[in-house]
């Protein structure tokens, strides 16, 4: 029954396809793997947009939407209706067809990721080997379709968001994939099932997750933040800064178009969660072995909304960062952490099993952390500001 | 260290998060529709006429003198004078406006034909719920729909309107003492000569329909 339970959607899909013919069954099978995918992480976006303006709201001591349904709980559903009757605008200088494109290309590219990531057991759309790597490469093209948005729009503001953003997800890039490579060298493999099977075990009852050694907590640490500014989220979301460029790339958006970027932003968001979870956090597996029980994708689901509920309650907090703030960081703080926590994560290989690899390797990474906190990000004093007037 | 400070912040949002739930005096945001507070006396939006009396019409303080058409900057005010007289409050015939009319969507809530009026007619309401669905007629009050009671205006601004009252029935006794004395006078020696004195309170309204 447990069993069953966890394989629900597999037992399903196979029950449906029994139906067909032999030749069709697995078209058939990815089919209903690429629905499944395209109804699932859209409710979730629903489920994440609602949080979030709940959430924000109490955390500025508001309510929130709370008028549409008990405790605002269509407020997405209005939300949609909207976006969907509301005109599509398309400025007369802009380059048509790439302006229709960007968003189509956005949607299509971060659903594409989707198709390596681990949902449950045995729910893997696309088990291919180097799984990661597909997802990272998948997940760079995101910067073409904002590019392409900002590029076509013929708008000053699109331009700069664009630019920016293309600066800023290249910077956090390298240390979202360096970040990841220790995980790689630790398990192997680039294969996404084979990085979670091997966090799925237990002893003591105590899983074997990544995050729970000292350099994958650093790794998960750095992971976070490029992700964050990989998504362009507050504290990194210059390139839709509204306060300094109007709505950044999509400011010429109007309509279905611009829910099709705020769709992708947020599936985004959550694809990259997942290749958090996957990576760090055990991905499907559960955090105690007594609750094993309970289904692998239900674990899986909980993970990435409780780092949904992360990067909210990072909006909610911290305030954006310039851009010399924002490029300092990636370069001189995060990038050269990420690579020594590769040769961290190389130590705690070759020290072998015992007390001794866990003080070498938090010892490392504890001090270079506070010296480089100390020393790299210490501000400038340039002393009183000068002023020059023309005669 | 390094990250002190976002951890503060967390922290920090994290007990706004949790203390919106537990206490309610945080969350400051009223429920409009449901819940509304009243309004602090200095209230004011669109100007109204003030009325004595049960009848709107015959208790019309305006005497269309036309000051507050003149004053108004966006010039939202539109009056259309009487060719007769009719008795105002105090009985004496006067002249009365046929047409007052305010488009309210171009009013800008200065209060200048309230400071500038001479009669103490017309005044600053508290509506604020005027929505229609017809965006230039419905917008455009005439004389009826802006006419509202002197009790009405007891009721929004209590202070302001009893020192109207006190300074209005001021008037009131000091006119009729002068009448009397007028009176008495006239009934004495010369009968014609004081009457322009008598007439004083009227004058204002006079001069401005020879400007007019």
């Amino acid at each position: 029954m447990i069993e069953n339970l966890d394989q629900i959607f597999v037992i399903l899909a196979h029950w449906v396809v029994s139906f067909l013919p032999a030749w069709l069954q697995p078209y058939v099978m990815i089919l209903l793997g690429v629905v499944g995918i395209i109804v699932t992480f859209p409710a979730l976006f629903a489920i994440t947009v609602l949080l979030e303006r709940k959430g924000l709201g109490r955390m500025q001591n508001r309510y929130g939407p709370n008028r549409v349904g008990p405790y605002g709980i269509f407020q997405p559903v209005a939300d949609g209706i909207k976006s969907l009757t509301k005109e599509d605008i398309v400025p007369l200088s802009a380059d048509a067809v790439v302006h229709f494109l960007a968003p189509v290309f956005l949607v299509v590219v971060v659903f594409m990721g989707y198709a390596v990531i681990p949902i449950g057991r045995n729910m893997t759309l696309v088990n291919i080997d180097a799984g990661l790597f597909f997802f990272f490469a998948i997940g760079a093209s995101t910067e073409l379709s904002v590019f392409m948005a900002g590029w076509s729009s013929r708008n000053k503001y699109s331009l700069l968001g664009a630019m920016r953003a293309v600066a800023q997800m290249i910077s956090y890039e390298i240390p979202l994939l360096m970040s990841a490579v220790a995980i790689v060298m630790m398990t192997g493999s680039l294969s996404l099932n084979k990085i979670v099977e091997q966090q799925n075990q237990y002893t003591y009852g105590l899983p074997h997750w990544n995050i729970f050694t000292p350099w994958g907590l650093a790794a998960f640490i750095l992971f976070a933040i490029a992700a964050t500014a990989e998504t362009n989220r507050s504290p990194f979301d210059l390139p839709e800064g509204e306060s300094e460029l109007v709505a950044g790339y999509f400011t010429e958006y109007s309509g279905f178009k611009f829910a099709l970027f705020f769709l992708g932003e947020y599936v985004g968001m959550l694809g990259i969660s997942g290749i958090g979870t996957t990576l760090f956090l055990g991905g499907y597996s559960a955090p105690l072995q007594i609750l094993g029980f309970v289904p692998s994708w239900l674990w899986f689901f909980a993970k990435i909304m409780l780092s949904m509920c992360v990067f909210i309650w990072v909006r909610g907090t911290l305030p954006r960062l310039r851009q010399d703030q924002l490029m300092n960081f990636a370069w001189k703080f995060v990038l050269p952490l990420s690579l020594l926590n590769l040769i961290v994560a190389a130590a705690w290989r070759f020290i072998g099993e015992g007390p001794l690899r866990w003080v070498v390797c938090s010892g490392i990474l504890l001090i270079v952390y506070v010296l480089m906190g100390r020393v790299g990000m210490k501000r400038e004093h340039f002393g009183p500001r000068s002023y020059r007037y023309a005669e | 260290m390094l990250g002190e400070g976002i951890l503060k912040g967390l922290g920090e949002t994290a007990r706004n998060f949790a203390g919106s739930f537990v206490s309610a005096d945080r969350l400051t945001t009223v429920q409009y529709p449901e819940e509304r507070i009243a309004p602090i006396e200095a209230t004011r939006d669109f100007p109204f006429l003030v009325y004595d009396g049960d009848d709107w019409e015959a208790g019309l303080r305006c005497v269309a003198c036309q000051i507050c058409e003149k004053e108004c900057p966006p010039k939202c005010i539109y009056i259309v004078k009487s060719t007769d007289k009719k008795p105002d409050a105090l009985g004496k015939p006067q002249i009365y406006p046929a047409r007052f009319d305010i488009d309210i969507s171009v009013c800008m809530s200065c209060q200048i034909c309230v400071e500038v009026c001479p009669f103490e007619a017309i005044k600053m309401d508290t509506e604020f719920e005027l929505s229609t669905t017809d965006r230039f007629g419905g917008l455009l009050y005439d004389r009826k729909e802006l006419a509202k009671s002197n009790e009405h205006y007891h009721k929004i601004h209590p202070t302001e309107a009893a020192e109207v009252d006190a300074r209005l029935a001021e008037e009131k006794t000091k006119a009729e003492a002068k009448a009397k004395a007028a009176a008495a006078k006239a009934a004495a020696p010369k009968p014609a000569a004081p009457a322009p004195v008598a007439a004083k309170p009227a004058a204002a309204p006079a001069e401005s329909e020879k400007q007019g």
